[in-house]
């Protein structure tokens, strides 16, 4: 099938929905809560689906479960204190977090980082996509019923968290970047085995390549499922993997990079047609691959020298507003600083990835049947941290 | 893909067509806008535009089907009042039971691209196909707090609003539904409001500006101690 046989399908099925609902057919609609504990939702999203027999009429998810107050709490913290609480936003990826909150106060300061902070920020950077996406890569599999793939995913993810721990003492929460470079220099022997890490990653995504990818059941359940067109993706604010699997190529990382290195090296922004449940799996796991091939050239040549600009030790930021976006695991993460020269920001606006990502899943679920509800949400990847923040 | 020595040129003269581009982009927005455009910000490549309150839906139409800005990336609020509580926030005394005298407020001052009133609408839009990004806002009146709905422009601003809605209490007409997203349905107030305490401060004292006092080894004006 091509692709707009696809989008013609689920738009086929969802105007039967809704003829179905308008002719008020005497047949009672069902209303399904799934969650907020339910294992296919990683963490603790409810959504309230009506059912009309097997398909989806309406689907509307209820956060806040775990809504935690970040933007008010950041008020009343200094600079270098935000970066703790915005660790536990995305937390599968928590050094990516801290990024751009960080470039965004160096951008108001007007301090750079010297380039050996910003090589290993960008490794960094990447180590989290990497930490974070393997895991989505085993999960899409239990999503379909395969249990084996998420065991490989802890496996290896491990090999990746380990270089997280020995580079920042963190394994979950760094907590690691500063305004104007980084708390510490790598420890020794660190580049040959996140060399040795990112092999066993590769070998990873063959591993899944091979168990998930070519799989009769998963290809049955996610290929024409869960149909996102590029433009409706865009109106929706969908963002990295998401909507590179409707065929946008956009990457920020590529298109508008600001303070970290991706420039530097040579790599590529993948992209699938089709916009499917398959083609968001298929993305993120070349995305994996890539990354990988992104921290190998970056650990070739690490600059020498300081990891730390010279920067006052009481952090006042003068006055004024930045906004800085950066490619983060889940999609495009940005922060809106805004500053009145105090030891606080004055107010900070949290731009996360996985809430735009999920206000998609009304207009996504209406004629879906109730099996690839799970597939579809597991396809958008969200973390609930980043969406209730 | 520049190489190593050349990419600070690269970075300036990219940091230089950038502004140029936002220049241009703020001259068609004057021709496009005429009266409603009132006040705008270029820096770091990147443009502000202030519009009133009546032209914010406009605004979106204009910016999606003129300009190519397809890509919806958030929308929010900034309460510019300073925050009666003042310090107190930071305080190591118990607030509740040794309540400090009130103090006057400082004046209200807005940032880029300026502002007359207190609350103020934030948004902000993105065009993947050349990567350029435009920051929209506009100036509500606190005696009535509405403004037109971009839901029916970009419908990724449903949940926005409805955050704005709750955290600020702006009313935007033309939303398919405002109800609370985060907070329970019967929450009062509007925690994001600068006169909304933080209550956790209020009953337990906060010992977190310890770790930000001078290291002893460093100058009086605070400069130094880290290398």
């Amino acid at each position: 099938m091509t692709v707009t046989e696809r989008q013609q399908l689920s738009y086929i099925a969802a105007q039967a929905a809704d003829a179905r609902v308008n002719l008020e057919i005497e047949t009672e609609g069902m209303t399904l809560n799934i969650g907020p504990q339910h294992p296919a939702t990683h963490g603790t999203l409810r959504i309230v689906a009506k059912l009309d027999g097997e398909q989806v009429v309406s689907a509307d998810p209820v956060m806040g479960y775990m809504h935690r107050g970040y933007e008010k709490l950041a008020e009343v913290r200094t600079y270098p204190q935000v970066t703790t609480l915005i660790n536990r936003i995305d937390w599968l990826g928590s050094f990516a977090n801290e990024v751009p909150f960080i470039l965004a106060a160096e951008r108001l300061m007007e301090v750079e980082a010297p380039p050996r902070a910003q090589w290993i920020r960008t490794i960094l950077f990447e180590l989290s996509r990497i930490a974070n996406i393997t895991l989505f890569l085993g999960d899409m599999a239990v999503q379909v019923g395969a249990i084996t793939p998420v065991f490989f995913a802890f496996r290896d993810r491990e090999h990746v968290l380990n270089q997280i721990e020995a580079a920042t003492g963190g394994r979950f929460h760094p907590n690691f970047d500063r305004i104007g470079g980084l708390k510490d220099d790598l420890p020794a022997g660190w580049v040959a085995e996140t060399r040795q890490a990112m092999r066993k990653i590769r070998r990873f995504c063959d591993e899944i390549e091979e168990l998930v990818e070519g799989n009769e059941i998963f290809q049955a359940r996610t290929r024409g499922i869960g149909v996102i067109p590029p433009d409706v993706g865009l109106s929706y604010g969908l963002s990295g993997a998401n909507i590179r699997a409707s065929g946008v190529d956009w990457d920020v990382r590529r298109d508008s990079p600001c303070g970290l290195v991706h420039d530097q090296v040579d790599w590529k922004v993948w992209t699938h047609p089709d916009g499917d449940s398959f083609a968001r799996f298929w993305v993120r796991l070349q995305e994996t691959r890539e990354a990988t091939k992104i921290v190998d050239q970056l650990l070739d040549d690490i600059p020498s020298g300081p990891i730390m600009a010279k920067v006052p030790v009481i952090i006042k930021v003068p006055a004024g507003e930045a906004y800085v976006e950066t490619e983060n695991p889940l999609g495009v993460m940005g922060y809106y600083v805004v500053s009145k020269g105090d030891l606080n920001p004055f107010r900070v606006k949290i731009r996360s990835a996985s809430f735009s990502n999920v206000s998609i899943t009304p207009w996504l679920l209406r004629g879906v049947y109730v099996p690839d509800i799970i597939t579809i949400l597991g396809s958008l990847y969200f973390i609930l941290g980043d969406i209730d923040r | 893909m520049s190489s190593t020595d050349t990419a600070d040129h690269a970075a300036d003269a990219a940091g230089a067509a950038a502004d140029a581009e936002a220049e241009a982009l703020l001259d068609r927005a004057r021709g496009a806008l005429g009266e409603a455009l009132v006040g705008s910000h270029i820096a770091a490549g990147e443009l502000w535009l202030r519009v009133d309150r009546e032209s914010w839906a406009g605004l979106a139409r204009w910016l999606r089907d003129e300009e190519g800005f397809t890509f919806f990336s958030f929308l929010s609020a900034i309460d510019w009042m300073p925050s009666p509580h003042g310090r107190d926030m930071d305080s190591t005394v118990d607030n509740v039971l040794d309540p400090p005298e009130a103090k006057e407020a400082p004046p209200t001052e807005t940032g880029v691209a300026g502002g007359d009133t207190r609350f103020q609408l934030l948004a902000r839009v993105s065009d993947v196909a050349s990567g350029r990004s435009l920051i929209a806002k506009a100036d509500l009146p606190t005696d009535d707090l509405r403004a037109p709905s971009w839901v029916p422009t970009f419908p990724g601003a449903d949940w926005h609003e409805r955050e704005a809605w709750e955290m600020f209490g702006i009313d935007f007409d033309g939303h398919p539904g405002l109800r609370h997203i985060y907070l329970p349905g019967e929450f009062e107030g509007h925690p994001l409001r600068k006169d909304y305490p933080l209550l956790a401060r209020r009953v337990k004292p906060w010992p977190g500006l310890v770790d930000v006092e001078l290291m002893p080894e460093a100058d009086a004006d605070g400069e130094g101690g880290t290398t």
